[in-house]
């Protein structure tokens, strides 16, 4: 059966390791935290300015100068430390941050990223998205395998504006874990239940097969 | 000492007119300079080009401007939560400079530490980097950015003394710190004004030579945009 939301933020966090720094964007990254095993250390980075980012606050004790990058309420754990944007990009640009998630409307064989406009529909703007994918060398994508119309959004090559080239590595979507190489998609695995043919089905771009495709442990 | 004080935002907007272009501190509503955008309100400033992360929501923060029709060039990197703004720009009435966040950051510092233009890794095979100069360094392709030019920053910051130095709380920090001294005013509204001496000289996160006047701002609101909780 395919993920949800939780199952996919649920795998993601497999591959969250002990002592890293985390950059999670907004939408099924954020649910990642909430899933990391608690036998680890890892810290939360928000674009905004705070390391060691904490739970949402109890209620009652919301404070507006203590935000996110997707604008909520969040806590500072023992620990954290806040900086300025310039700064907070400096450990994204210096590669400082160990692994990036985020959302995606596209992605290419190639690695390359469409999540930040649809021309004359939707255009909100990158945010730090282009900072991110342009730096940080271990990027996973939290996606959806298809888009509402049931359109593939693992394609030859994107169709929309890129956010940046050539940088995903891994995809984790409800159907599959797969692997970005030179050769293109290479699936990794299957989400509990989904065969091989569902997931070649769904995506677009070239999807690399070798021997047994084993089933995400959850 | 040099004493940087003014009495109020009245008294700090002298020189501010039409058609000028502004930097304004914040992320999202956090941190935002509330007095100073209360002001050009007030005054109904018009084709002005603001220099901010974010523009605001469409009844608080730069959508206030943006409501009224002041604004008529918003640089930004993310401006999601805003209707208006959506409407104005996809309808062809507001000009929108898109930048990566970082580079927006990047682009206050170089401004506030005299680099004329750095090269950031973002925006580097996209539409952002259309029209700029792109070099390799070390095998890695690079994006020339140019540093901002502003005529007034309008920065919000927590604590200052009237020397002009200051120290901010939480992320309301952000933005802020980069803006000072990156225009040719910078205008420093803080939620509590102190006597020399009082602030910790180790504590202070910028230094008042980046700062022309400051004032002890008034009532602020600090609305939240996402009030996200859990239960006790």
């Amino acid at each position: 059966m395919a993920l949800d939301k939780n199952g996919i933020a649920k795998r993601i966090a497999q591959e969250v390791q002990d002592g890293y720094y985390v950059n999670l964007g907004i939408g099924i990254p954020t649910l990642v935290a909430n899933f990391v095993r608690d036998d680890i250390n890892v810290e939360f980075q928000s674009e905004n300015g705070i390391l060691g980012m904490g739970p949402f606050p109890f209620e009652g004790e919301e404070d507006a100068d203590l935000i996110n990058a997707g604008k909520q309420t969040i806590t500072a754990l023992p620990g954290a430390s806040f900086f300025d944007s310039a700064m907070s990009f400096g450990m994204i640009r210096g590669k400082h941050v160990d692994l990036t998630i985020l959302g995606a409307m596209e992605v290419a064989e190639n690695g390359d990223i469409a999540n930040w406009k649809i021309p004359g529909k939707m255009v909100k703007g990158m945010g730090g998205a282009m900072d991110l994918v342009a730096s940080a060398e271990n990027i996973i994508v939290a996606m959806m395998h298809t888009n509402r119309a049931g359109e593939s959004k693992l394609l030859k090559r994107c169709s929309l504006p890129l956010t940046g080239v050539g940088c995903v590595t891994k995809i984790v979507t409800e159907l599959a874990v797969i692997e970005v190489t030179d050769k293109g998609f290479k699936l990794l695995e299957r989400a509990p239940g989904v065969s091989v043919e569902e997931i070649k089905k769904a995506t677009e771009g070239t999807l690399i097969v070798e021997g047994e495709i084993p089933e995400m442990k959850l | 000492m040099i004493k940087k004080t003014v009495n109020n935002v009245q008294e700090a907007f002298s020189g501010v007119h039409d058609g000028m272009t502004f930097m304004l501190g914040g992320f999202g509503l956090s941190g935002i300079p509330e007095n100073a955008i209360s002001e050009l309100v007030r005054l109904n400033l018009k084709d002005l080009t603001c220099i901010s992360n974010n523009a605001g929501v469409d009844d608080f923060g730069l959508g206030l401007l943006l409501h009224k029709k002041q604004i008529k060039k918003m640089v930004s990197s993310y401006v999601g939560e805003n209707a208006e703004f959506e409407r104005q720009m996809l309808s062809g009435e507001l000009d929108v400079e898109l930048t990566p966040q970082g580079t927006l950051a990047a682009k206050c510092q170089a401004a506030q530490q005299g680099y004329p233009a750095i090269y950031t890794p973002a925006g580097y095979g996209t539409e952002v980097a259309n029209g700029k100069e792109t070099r390799e360094f070390n095998g890695k392709m690079y994006v020339l950015e140019e540093a901002y030019k502003a005529d007034f920053a309008f920065v919000k910051a927590w604590k200052g003394d009237e020397a002009g130095n200051l120290i901010f709380k939480g992320t309301a920090r952000n933005f802020n710190p980069l803006m000072c001294g990156a225009a040719t005013v910078t205008v420093v509204e803080v939620e509590e004004l102190v006597k020399p001496g009082e602030l910790d000289p180790n504590q202070i996160h910028i230094p008042g030579i980046f700062v022309q006047r400051i004032f002890e701002g008034k009532n602020y609101e600090k609305r939240i945009e996402q009030r996200t909780v859990r239960k006790k």
